[in-house]
């Protein structure tokens, strides 16, 4: 008994440790954007020494916002994303349906032929890409931004997913009420997939929002500049930057993103680890 | 079934599949082939139109030290970034996958970083580097050490590279982990504690065996993002000093896009397009379909 009693004794101990270092990591971890917040909130002498009791402003926020235009940056942002992930939905779902409940010649090349793109992102592509866009003068648009992204060999993959576990009796027996392919379609399988949109969503919202070196290839003015590439074109070390400046327009950059984080936490979590079901 | 002839199925299923299959090609598998073809001709220019040179940039290229130094560079920025990331990950898992206090805000401290855009960690990273100023320089003169400029050594780079990246990428790599280890029996641990078996014995014989799936996922993922990922390049150091810290991606844009020489850039897009077919060889190796379609 009283060898079990150490035992017990030595997993309680090894746990407490491991508590506490795991809140170190954590402190570790989250301390740059802990520094972010700081910095943002400070006046710029308070930028690089900590005093407790620094006074709190929020000029660096204006003074960013007066540098660059965030708010038009953060709406270029906010239209591709929409825009991208409406298209994604569509064009993914019809591919996925194609694929899930048709049978048709040729179907498991198309269907390697999709999945080439998990590997091959287009940004890898970037020169041809960019010649096929400057062929379509889409350069410097926030269409040209999204097309290459709209088929989503991850997102029809997803879905195809789902909707192979979709019991087709439910599909049977919506083709006795009289629906069609696309009835069929938009009233069992799509409703039936919510948690995977969900999923698919939140992954594609937080990859477009933070996706950088096409946007930055494509875009060249003001009106298709998204957040990422704003704030890649405004840190430039050279200009003798004012970091708590830099940290306000990095904030203002993450903040949406990071609000949506806050709130669908859970959800988020869990939605990343769907998308390593690929 | 409702206008269903066999025959129509093919034409149902391919219509379906048009908007998606116009894209694809567009953006993939036409750009892929083009890449191809373009990496045996010359640039043109002004005076001279572009010319099939065989493999004339191949040899420019196996030639070019730049490429040599990128590519060794990329070898590099794998070898640092993953393993570490991976074991970082796998503690992290292990950390908050039991009940503890403040789980719910581990778990969001070490997966924040995952959701940021690179650019905007990397303008937060400038100034932990900066010299003199920069916190990780403050700290070490705090302690009696003189600063360094650790974004402008070419020894120290590609070290301060590595070690942003990591901080970013080991929380995504936990979810995973959390994910493989909430799916492990339970019935496990309560036997080895019955047994007395110590928790580093326990792990190392049960535990890491049972993540090897998981850990088989994550590697092929980690090695791709530090083929793909480039953007904190662009804010950190630019792939300098002396293309100390450039990447393969980054060294493709920098040559088609500021050297303007997109048959060149062609031809190391076709070295970055093989690695990563023989890396998805190398899934579809390693994976068996039930890790695939779970």
């Amino acid at each position: 008994m009283t060898e079990q009693l150490r035992l017990q004794k030595y997993w309680t101990y090894s746990i407490r440790l491991e508590t506490l270092g795991a809140w170190l990591l954590a402190l570790i971890w989250i301390s740059p954007l802990l520094y972010a917040f700081w910095a943002a909130f400070h006046p710029s002498e308070y930028a690089v020494n900590f005093e407790l009791f620094a006074p709190i402003t929020l000029n660096n926020f204006g003074e960013a916002l007066s540098q660059a235009p965030f708010l038009q940056y953060g709406l270029n942002t906010f239209v591709l994303v929409t825009m991208l992930l409406a298209s994604q939905m569509v064009i993914c779902t019809l591919a996925a349906y194609a694929f899930s409940r048709y049978q048709f010649a040729g179907q498991n090349i198309a269907f390697s032929l999709v999945l080439v793109q998990l590997m091959i992102t287009p940004e890898i592509l970037i020169v041809e890409n960019y010649s096929t866009l400057a062929d379509l003068s889409l350069v410097d648009t926030i269409t040209g931004i999204g097309l290459p992204y709209m088929a989503s060999a991850f997102g029809i993959f997803l879905l195809r997913q789902t909707f192979k576990s979709t019991p087709k009796e439910l599909e049977e027996a919506a083709r006795l009420e009289g629906c069609g392919m696309f009835g069929v379609l938009l009233r069992v399988y799509v409703p039936l997939a919510k948690p995977t949109y969900l999923a698919y969503g939140l992954v594609s919202i937080s990859h477009h929002w933070n996706n950088f070196l096409w946007p930055l290839i494509v875009s060249n003015s003001v009106e298709t500049r998204p957040l990422t590439v704003g704030l890649g074109v405004f840190g430039a070390p050279e200009s003798g930057v004012d970091w708590s400046i830099v940290s306000a327009a990095t904030l203002l950059s993450v903040a949406p993103l990071m609000i949506a984080f806050l709130l669908f936490q859970r959800q988020f979590i869990q939605s990343f680890m769907h998308s390593g079901i690929k | 079934m409702r206008s269903s002839s066999p025959g129509m199925r093919h034409v149902y299923g391919w219509l379906l599949l048009t908007p998606a299959a116009i894209l694809l090609i567009a953006f993939t598998h036409y750009p892929t082939i083009a890449t191809l073809i373009d990496s045996f001709f010359s640039k043109s220019s002004a005076i001279r139109p572009s010319r099939f040179i065989g493999a004339g940039n191949y040899e420019a290229m196996l030639e070019d030290p730049i490429f040599w130094k990128v590519l060794f560079n990329n070898l590099w920025f794998a070898l640092g970034t993953i393993p570490t990331s991976v074991a970082i990950a796998i503690v992290m898992a292990l950390l908050v996958n039991r009940s503890l206090p403040g789980q719910g805000f581990l778990r969001m401290a070490y997966f924040t970083p995952t959701i940021l855009p690179m650019i905007a960690v990397a303008n937060i990273w400038l100034f932990f580097y900066t010299p003199e100023i920069g916190l990780i320089d403050q700290i070490l003169q705090g302690l009696g050490f003189s600063g360094h400029n650790w974004l402008g050594d070419p020894d120290t780079v590609l070290g301060a590279v590595i070690v942003m990246t990591v901080w970013k990428e080991a929380g995504f790599f936990m979810i995973f982990y959390l994910a493989a280890l909430q799916h492990l029996p339970k019935e496990l641990e309560e036997a080895a504690k019955l047994e007395g078996a110590s928790r580093w014995y326990f792990f190392w014989r049960v535990t890491f065996p049972l993540l090897m799936p998981t850990t088989l996922f994550v590697l092929i993922n980690a090695v791709l993002n530090s083929f793909k990922l480039v953007d904190h390049l662009f804010v950190l150091t630019k792939g300098g000093p002396d293309n100390a810290s450039n990447l393969l991606l980054y060294y493709i844009y920098e040559n088609a896009f500021s050297y303007f020489d997109p048959n060149y850039a062609s031809t190391l897009t076709v070295v970055l397009l093989a690695l990563l077919a023989i890396l998805a060889l190398l899934q579809f190796f390693l994976f068996d379909r039930r890790i695939h379609y779970r």
